[in-house]
């Protein structure tokens, strides 16, 4: 009996730990889902921080699952239990997400913020709303950075692509992501496809056969990485010579824990990254996410988020308002995948041509994976 | 055995000495070699290292063993430090430690002294063997903690031995990710959460796995086998397909209480994760009380009876204080499952019931951020503290109850 008080009480007193309505029919916690490390950081300094301060009696719980968030989410609405409210997605999964109902639709001019200059959200993200759910936060790059100190010598630093195809100029290990995407164009633009043709190319089985044939002529020299925290450890650690991932993360490496590593930028890969709403959420959690939602896409919070992420944001009017970091006090600008220096040569990630291809390729690649 | 070791006779210095210490030198020399870039011209120089020193102290004999031992010691860290600074002088110290111990050992034929004289070489030989290789299970067990605890205290975000904390400089080091697990809601919350978990899922799989064990005990249940099977499957199903069958289990439950019982989301959240853990540290319970049940006299209960005792009385005045130590182990082991999980409560819970070990997953998974090694730091102090908190205590009452004369 004594046993049964105290779970009882306890459970009481969890219980009434999380009951404290807000005022205005929203709910009082709202789970978010992010990345996790310096990106999710410069998530919470520029929306969440400041929208607790607005709003006090509002908890806000991180859930650091976007990497399967397609499969959970999925899981979730199986079960008709879905304890998400925001969801940071790559604009691939927010198309697959959307596709599949589990997202719900959205209204720019609605939901967002106008910019303040008058321009309706709408055009103010212009292309960049790649699918009906999707709410764009930050443009980013998958791109390579290198370790200084072992550029061999009397070579000049890598800044070419192809540079990391080629073994007998700039021996080392490199990583990779273990995914075909990104790999497979890389290979190909440098096996002769000129940039426009990558895709067709691709398309083909002969196509998809000569880019893994590229990528095997390094494969003894690859470490293959799957979550975007691998490489920049890979690079402190001295283990590879260069890495691809997402430009941020190389940013934090090298600027704020002061790596000797430096940038390839040439072919870097454009992707989106925003928010989606999951479908079906209850009244009360629906307003509150949406009226976080409408503060956390504004202009002024957009390019605030630049002052600790290099990432560009996905606003036109935010770009001008991008200043420096908020505490090393450097220009965020030259770090941006956007800033003239470094899109001298870039490459722009195709949805639809992965929608369609991705799963055969995925097989075909895994299976090359495994030889 | 001490009188034994007067018997022995030093072994031959040249064929036997000598030989066996230069290879240990080869060994420690090829490892040094590897960290400035030639392995081989390290073997060669360490095992003539060796050789020179089996024959060194072998003849200087008015010395005392130990002494001779940390006078290696010594100059071995000073000679290393000369090349390596502090690094160099730890590691000459550790290095000439073990070399002039092995030395001596070996030059003064103590390897014989815990075997019976009348062993052949080859029995000596497996003898030492497996003392060595006990040696090295213990070092292998424990040797992974040694790196996790030292990089805690890494002045940067990477899992990284830099330059300055090999030479020992403090500049090399600081406490701030022990700042950072203390002083972040990000890892205070799982920490809470995991302290809520842990020992309600405890008190509920101590509680039912209990009575579980003292039914399944009775000889008269019908298909009991069948019962214990099940009672035991969690242990034995696949963690990730008992997970996945929970979620989809406990998500309508869950959907229910909210909606018909009008309890919040959150707290619906600490039930299913309590409930499913629960499950998971019932088959621990079983096991071990059932275990202790063996030797629980039955007759004892009859006797409880027979002076008036109602069964309830009987349980918990008879049967329980002598079953305790199964329970209390069988807690044990149900508390650790609970605390460990991530598989569970990853497909359970919520991100408002993020454990610690669910924290730990996606750091590693998203950041490799030392903030994890330090929590890993203070967890294994913790279980460091408990335990042997644990083992003193239970030393003190046997001590009390005169069981042991230690």
């Amino acid at each position: 009996m004594r046993l049964l008080t105290s779970i009882s009480v306890t459970a009481l007193l969890v219980a009434s730990s999380g009951t404290s309505f807000a005022a205005d029919d929203m709910a009082s916690n709202m789970t978010l889902v992010s990345w996790g490390g310096a990106y999710q950081a410069s998530q919470t300094a520029a929306y969440a921080e400041p929208y607790k301060k607005m709003h006090p009696d509002v908890t806000i719980t991180w859930d650091e699952s976007s990497n399967e968030a397609v499969a959970k989410l999925r899981a979730m609405n199986e079960a008709n239990n879905v304890t998400w409210d925001l969801v940071d997605v790559v604009a691939a999964d927010a198309l697959r997400l959307c596709d599949e109902g589990l997202a719900m639709e959205i209204d720019p001019d609605e939901m967002l913020e106008a910019a303040p200059d008058g321009t309706s959200a709408e055009d103010d993200f212009g292309d960049l709303l790649v699918s009906d759910c999707f709410i764009p936060q930050i443009v980013y790059s998958t791109t390579f950075g290198y370790r200084t100190d072992m550029v061999p010598e009397g070579v000049s630093a890598p800044d070419d692509i192809c540079d990391v195809f080629d073994v007998e100029t700039y021996p080392g290990k490199r990583s990779l992501e273990k995914r075909p995407i990104n790999n497979m164009e890389w290979a190909l633009l440098c096996d002769g496809v000129a940039k426009d043709d990558v895709y067709d190319v691709l398309a083909t089985p002969e196509g998809q056969q000569q880019a893994l044939d590229k990528l095997a002529t390094i494969k003894d020299d690859v470490i293959w990485w799957s979550a975007g925290a691998d490489t920049p450890q890979l690079l402190a650690d001295g283990e590879v010579f260069m890495g691809s991932t997402y430009n941020g993360r190389l940013f934090s490496a090298i600027v704020e824990q002061d790596q000797p590593i430096a940038m390839l930028w040439d072919a870097q890969v454009f992707d989106l990254d925003g928010w989606i709403i999951p479908a079906g959420l209850p009244e009360d959690r629906l307003a509150r996410v949406k009226d976080f939602l409408r503060f956390a896409t504004d202009t002024q919070r957009l390019a605030d988020q630049a002052k600790y992420i290099s990432y560009g944001p996905a606003r036109a009017s935010s770009a001008p308002l991008v200043g420096k970091h908020a505490e090393l006090g450097i220009d965020m600008a030259p770090h941006m995948p956007t800033d003239p220096k470094n899109s001298k040569n870039t490459f722009l990630y195709n949805y639809e041509f992965w929608a369609d291809y991705r799963d055969d390729i995925d097989a075909k690649f895994q299976a090359w994976l495994a030889q | 055995m001490n009188e034994l070791i007067v018997n022995i006779k030093r072994p031959n210095l040249l064929t036997f000495t000598m030989p066996i210490v230069a290879v240990l030198g080869a060994m420690f020399g090829f490892v040094t070699g590897n960290i400035f870039g030639d392995p081989f011209i390290g073997a060669v120089g360490g095992a003539v290292v060796g050789a020179v020193l089996a024959l060194a102290l072998a003849k200087i004999v008015s010395i005392k063993r130990w002494k001779k031992i940390w006078g290696v010691a010594v100059v071995f860290a000073v000679v290393a430090a000369l090349f390596g600074g502090v690094g160099g002088f730890l590691g000459g110290f550790v290095v000439g430690l073990s070399m002039g111990w092995f030395a001596t050992w070996v030059g003064t034929g103590k390897y014989r002294a815990g075997v019976p004289i009348y062993y052949t070489p080859g029995q000596v030989l497996w003898h030492c063997t497996f003392l060595f290789i006990c040696a090295f299970v213990f070092f292998f067990l424990i040797a992974p903690l040694i790196p996790v605890v030292w990089l805690s205290f890494n002045a940067e975000n990477f899992f990284t031995f830099t330059p300055e904390m090999l030479s020992f400089k403090s500049a090399g080091y600081s406490l701030k990710h022990y700042r950072d697990f203390l002083g972040t809601d990000e890892w205070m919350v799982p920490l809470k959460n995991s302290l809520i978990i842990a020992p309600i899922a405890t008190l509920i799989s101590v509680s039912l796995g209990t009575l579980a064990a003292i039914g399944l005990s009775q000889s008269h249940v019908p298909g009991r086998q069948v019962m214990m099977a099940i009672l035991i499957s969690p242990m034995i199903v696949p963690l990730i397909i008992s997970a996945t069958g929970m979620f989809f289990f406990y998500a309508p439950l869950g959907n229910w209480l909210q909606l018909n019982l009008g309890l919040n989301q959150a707290f619906v959240g600490y039930v299913k994760v309590i409930l499913a853990h629960a499950v998971l540290g019932i088959p621990f319970v079983i096991i071990t009380v059932t275990a202790t049940l063996v030797g629980f006299d039955s007759s004892l209960t009859r006797a409880a009876a027979n002076m008036g005792a109602d069964p309830v009385t009987t349980f918990f005045r008879v049967q329980m204080p002598l079953i305790l130590p199964g329970v209390i182990s069988g807690g044990l082991f149900a508390f650790i499952t609970s605390f460990d999980e991530v598989v569970v409560v990853l497909f359970v819970g919520s991100a408002r019931q993020q454990t610690l070990p669910w924290q730990m997953y996606t750091g590693l998974r998203e950041q490799i951020s030392p903030t994890i090694l330090a929590a890993a730091t203070i967890l294994v102090s913790v279980s460091i503290l408990l335990l042997a908190t644990v083992e003193l205590l239970r030393r003190r009452s046997e001590r009390l109850r005169g069981m042991s004369p230690g």
